[in-house]
């Protein structure tokens, strides 16, 4: 820690719940979530250009449920950062600034994640369900 | 008469180096980037599932789909390296682990950039 013990921004248990905060927060943390996820990426090209048996091996960790599960999250995160990604680029060049746009766009790349990752689940399900 | 003078010595006189926006410019350039190649990247995963090893090998060995694969890939761990240095730059306090994270981050998104490219010459060239 520095010499000097100082105040540090952000006060977070100051402020009031509001959308803003959640979409920046999630936008940072869904970033590292995905540079993580990058692993995974890794393992599955790694696996392609070795052989049948690791392939496998990088297939049947997907197909498991902690595979399922850690798929499922990275869907949502890559979901979630893709929209709210195109929302900042849209911020790029100051549209959507108004504060009832701010909020409303706020929701809209965090509900519309859901759906993505909903619609897209489901879309997996009814092609290989239970497989 | 400004080319006499370094960039460094520029910032430290007369203000700006000029170089500031450069960070900027290339996390959004990767940015856009990426919601393009994101796209294709899905619609290819979603095709892994049905396919064995040798038909998803021959897949992504297709001119086209490992061209994609790795702009994707630069992409990807350019961003994210751009992004994990922003992140560390807000948080962490401590020139020492400042510099240890840094050094890390960009050493192990060159690693394993680097790897998922030969990983894609190796299957586009059969190999």
């Amino acid at each position: 820690m520095p010499a000097t013990a100082r105040p540090l921004s952000p006060h977070v248990s100051v402020y009031r719940w509001q959308v803003q905060m959640v979409t920046s927060i999630l936008h940072r943390l869904t970033g590292i979530a995905l540079a993580i996820g990058t692993l995974l990426l890794l393992a599955l090209l790694l696996a392609l250009a070795a052989g049948p048996d690791p392939y496998a091996t990088v297939a049947g960790f997907c197909r498991s449920w902690i595979g399922i599960v850690l798929l499922v999250g990275w869907s949502w995160a890559l979901s979630f950062h893709l929209l709210n990604g195109i929302r900042h680029l849209f911020q790029d060049f100051v549209w959507g600034y108004e504060i009832h746009q701010f909020v409303r766009n706020g929701f809209i790349t965090s509900i519309g994640s859901l759906v993505l990752t909903a619609l897209l689940w489901i879309g997996i399900y009814l092609q290989w369900g239970g497989a | 008469m400004s080319t006499f003078r370094t960039p460094l010595k520029r910032a430290l006189v007369l203000g700006s180096a000029k170089h500031g926006v450069h960070h900027f410019l290339v996390q959004r350039l990767t940015a856009i980037a990426l919601v393009l190649l994101g796209l294709w990247f899905v619609w290819f995963a979603l095709r892994l599932p049905g396919l064995d090893y040798a038909a998803a090998r021959a897949l992504l060995a297709e001119p086209v789909n490992a061209l994609l694969m790795l702009l994707f890939v630069v992409a990807v761990f350019w961003h994210a390296q751009l992004g994990l240095q922003v992140v560390v730059e807000d948080y962490v306090h401590t020139s020492g682990w400042q510099l240890v994270l840094q050094v890390a981050i960009r050493f192990l998104c060159v690693l394993g950039g680097a790897a998922c490219v030969l990983a894609i010459l190796r299957i586009a060239l059969g190999r």
